[in-house]
């Protein structure tokens, strides 16, 4: 728990470098802006390629997936993180990078306990409360009939 | 025209919902890990009470993008499968869904970490 708190307080002080909200609330905003655009655009040039409108967008997010994951390991992400905050947070890039950054600093902890359990030390907690939500909306669906 | 309206829609309604999270971040004490928490939880009850659907067919990426499109997956997932399938769909529907995202977060993770060394964090 103590290497999670220290986790949280890191991401915490990139996302928030300064306390500036009439700074950091625009920037997020353009900066979370922007990415989605680029997801629009791959979304966009998937269909034109004759991938199917139920697929682009699942392609576009691992197109996006990668392309952070890759700025993580370049040591790039966090720099525009300094200045996206939420921005960089909240879209599906920020998800890859909370996977990739915690993975690569504990690394040298071994492939196993290092690598391989602090790659969901932010992705485990988005999958158990997300899924738990979805299953608990299917039971409520099922036994009441809403579908 | 007509795409620069799409650019335009997925950049106001992603720059929306990822300003909503700075103003958390700001003015409240949610940690990063808090906030993503929350945007999935809430893209799924979103999706569940029929609203996030109307924001996807309106915004496209700027809906899909955040990580409330995540939970709104998620949610989508487990209903049609609800439909298919019954009861078991609400365990099936979800992970079936999001799967590839799943995936690949966790298959290019390993690579780039494998591949990269840490870099300076100060």
């Amino acid at each position: 728990m103590a290497v999670d708190k220290i986790e949280y307080d890191k991401m915490m002080k990139k996302a928030s470098p300064n306390s500036k909200a009439y700074i950091n609330i625009p920037l997020a905003f353009i900066i979370g802006g922007l990415i989605c655009v680029l997801g629009q655009f791959l979304m966009t040039s998937y269909e034109k390629l004759g991938i199917s409108t139920y697929f682009s967008g699942t392609v576009a997010s691992i197109t996006l997936i990668f392309l952070s994951a890759l700025l993580t390991g370049l040591n790039l992400y966090d720099n525009i993180a300094k200045h996206g905050g939420a921005g960089t947070l909240v879209p599906i890039t920020g998800f890859a990078n909370a996977v990739v950054a915690p993975a690569l600093e504990f690394k040298a902890e071994g492939l196993i306990l290092g690598l391989g359990a602090k790659l969901f030390t932010i992705a485990g907690p988005v999958i158990v409360y997300g899924v738990t939500a979805s299953v608990i909306y299917g039971i409520i669906i099922y036994i009441f009939k809403l579908v | 025209m007509e795409i620069l309206m799409e650019y335009g829609k997925a950049f106001l309604i992603g720059g929306i919902i990822c300003a909503i999270g700075q103003v958390l971040i700001d003015y409240t004490k949610l940690s990063p890990a808090r906030i993503l928490v929350l945007f999935v939880v809430l893209g799924v009850v979103l999706s569940g009470i029929g609203w996030y659907q109307p924001l996807v067919d309106f915004a496209g990426a700027g809906a899909t993008v955040p990580l409330s499109g995540f939970g709104h997956m998620l949610a989508k997932g487990v209903k049609e499968a609800v439909v298919e399938d019954g009861l078991i769909g609400a365990f099936t529907g979800g992970l079936t869904a999001t799967s590839a995202g799943i995936a690949a977060a966790i298959v290019f993770g390993l690579v780039i970490a494998l591949i990269f060394k840490p870099g300076d964090k100060s």
